[in-house]
């Protein structure tokens, strides 16, 4: 077996972007992918990371084999420290108490701005998406580690619409429109790991994820990359990292 | 604040009764979130007695949402997040309604229906945020003002109260009186219940004052805001309701799947079989069926065991 087909593009994704947060932290995790990623994290390096879920969670501790089908469902809260109102959850952002905002994109662009609300013409979609419902908050507030599909259509120069700011139009366009706080910081996919320039704010790829090449992350992509000084090749996923993550979805919610 | 009878009095009536409460027309405020505590009985009877051109706010909209749109009961929704659900992806409910179907989709940010329904519930006409700034979301909203904060200098935005006219909230528990008792997640719940001008609790049981009173730490929203009182078991099904039942989900997959097909005479098939045929509640639970019921139930009450 090549070390490619030891796991699905979710898994690795759920893995390298639990790699990202640290013990101690507070991560505001969206449903899907980062909901798993920070219970993989909280079960294997990061045993002290404090889970919040819009829904109005505050120290979630998900079940194996129970992940909840949305931030807003029971399931969420089975075991957690606390429960409160959405928007009094969503408020611990604007106050500064989260230290990472994590979730799934649909479209992102070269400033790591995200599109959740349309594609084409917002006065007349060709598509209207589900909108955003806590992203704008997250991304807008705090430090965001965004995992996604890594598709030319998806990773495009500029998006049609900018549902969750990232860096906005790069430079300082962000803090001018009145974001003080947060940023773009990482985003994942399935073939690298991805940081952002610190004074264009565009974003670049930082390491490679094992057995993917330049090309093959450049052919993906809509827009020209640029490609870290010290690039490396991120160590594959360990044994213990792929059971403890299939121990947890085993019906394969979101890692199919 | 319109002028309303708050004395301690009875206020139990049937989901018939209290669709009074709603006129054509209306903003009306939907409780719970996602497939979460929706008063799905009471829209339900709403959708039954040919409501039309409501407009409807809830922090984030699932399949309540293709429901409204569907019927015609709304042809205005505010909220954050419009889908199926996260398991399901897109609605072509509503992606059909919106992009042909003249239908109104507003967006905001989850946080900003927050402020704007605890700024309704305050009595103030607006709240800060720095949600939604820099984005274009702000740029469809012109109700929303960006300010210069007047102590600091800081960019701010002001978004307006939401004071629906009628809010649809389904509990666990409550009394006669409209004292309600929410178990788990509140969503928006009681701020939504402040800032409507009237509300109609739908209820799992309704339980005396004196059990209330009990536990009064309990209670989340107190009487003099409810206008009516209905007890409806299982009456956010096939969505879920803290405690009691999870959602249904074979039926939901089943719905997706013949709505998706076609969101006019798959939704219309749909309607006729689940809303406008039954002639009860029960009736409607029995064509979701018995199996699909308990074993909800079953999943429900294990969030409690260990």
């Amino acid at each position: 077996m090549t070390e490619a087909q030891r796991y699905t593009a979710s898994e690795i994704l759920a893995i390298l972007s639990a790699r990202q947060l640290q013990d101690g932290q507070v991560v505001f995790a969206g449903i899907g992918v980062p909901l798993l990623a920070a219970t993989l994290a909280q079960r294997t390096r990061c045993p002290a990371l404090t889970i919040l879920f819009e829904g109005g969670v505050v120290g979630a501790f998900v079940e194996p084999g129970k992940l909840p089908p949305s931030t807003n469902d029971q399931r969420c809260t089975k075991r957690a420290n606390m429960v409160l109102g959405s928007a009094d959850v969503l408020l611990l952002l604007q106050r500064g108490y989260v230290d990472v905002g994590f979730m799934g994109g649909a479209q992102i662009d070269q400033f790591g701005n995200l599109n959740s609300s349309f594609i084409g013409d917002p006065a007349k979609p060709k598509t209207r998406l589900p909108g955003t419902g806590g992203g704008n908050d997250i991304s807008s507030l705090t430090n965001m580690i965004v995992a996604m599909k890594h598709e030319k259509r998806r990773f495009v120069e500029k998006v049609d619409f900018i549902t969750s700011p990232g860096f906005i139009r790069g430079g300082t366009s962000r803090r001018d429109s009145g974001l003080p706080s947060g940023r773009m910081w990482r985003v994942i996919t399935e073939l690298a790991v991805f940081g952002f320039d610190d004074r264009t704010r565009r974003i670049k790829v930082l390491a490679l994820n094992p057995g993917v090449s330049r090309e093959e992350v450049q052919d993906n992509t809509g827009f020209r990359l640029d490609f870290d000084e010290k690039l490396h090749v991120t160590s594959p996923p360990t044994d213990h990292e792929l059971e403890t993550l299939r121990m947890l979805d085993p019906d394969r919610l979101f890692t199919a | 604040m319109a002028q309303r009878d708050r004395s301690l009095r009875e206020k139990v009536v049937s989901l018939e009764e209290a669709a009074g409460f709603v006129q054509d027309g209306m903003k009306v405020g939907v409780g719970g979130s996602t497939m979460s505590r929706t008063p799905m009985a009471m829209l339900w009877e709403l959708i039954r007695q040919h409501r039309k051109d409501l407009s409807i706010s809830r922090c984030i909209v699932s399949t309540d949402g293709d429901l409204v749109f569907g019927s015609g009961l709304a042809n205005h929704v505010v909220t954050s997040w419009f889908a199926q659900g996260i398991l399901w992806g897109l609605s072509k409910v509503m992606r059909h309604h919106v992009e042909n179907g003249g239908k109104r989709y507003e967006e905001w940010s989850h946080m900003a229906v927050g402020m704007r329904f605890r700024a309704g519930g305050m009595g103030v006409p607006f709240l800060p945020t720095r949600a939604m700034l820099g984005s274009d979301i702000v740029g469809q909203r012109p109700e929303a003002k960006q300010i210069d904060c007047p102590f600091t200098g800081e960019k701010l935005l002001l978004v307006p109260a939401l004071n629906p006219d009628v809010a649809l909230i389904h509990v666990q528990r409550c009394d006669p009186y409209g004292n309600a008792q929410i178990d788990g997640l509140q969503f928006m719940d009681i701020d939504l219940a402040l800032a409507a001008n009237s509300v109609i609790l739908t209820t799992e049981r309704i339980v005396s004052n004196d059990q209330i009173r009990r536990a009064p730490d309990q209670t989340k929203i107190p009487f003099f805001c409810v206008d009516a009182v209905v007890e409806v078991p299982y009456g956010s099904a096939p969505h879920e309701c803290y405690g009691l039942y999870e959602p249904m989900m074979r039926h939901m997959e089943a719905y997706v799947a013949q709505v998706n097909a076609d969101p006019v005479k798959g939704m219309q098939e749909y309607l006729d079989r689940y809303f406008y045929s039954p002639k009860s509640w029960n009736e409607y639970l029995s064509l979701i069926g018995m199996d699909e019921v308990l074993e909800a139930t079953q999943k429900g009450r294990s969030i409690y065991n260990d």
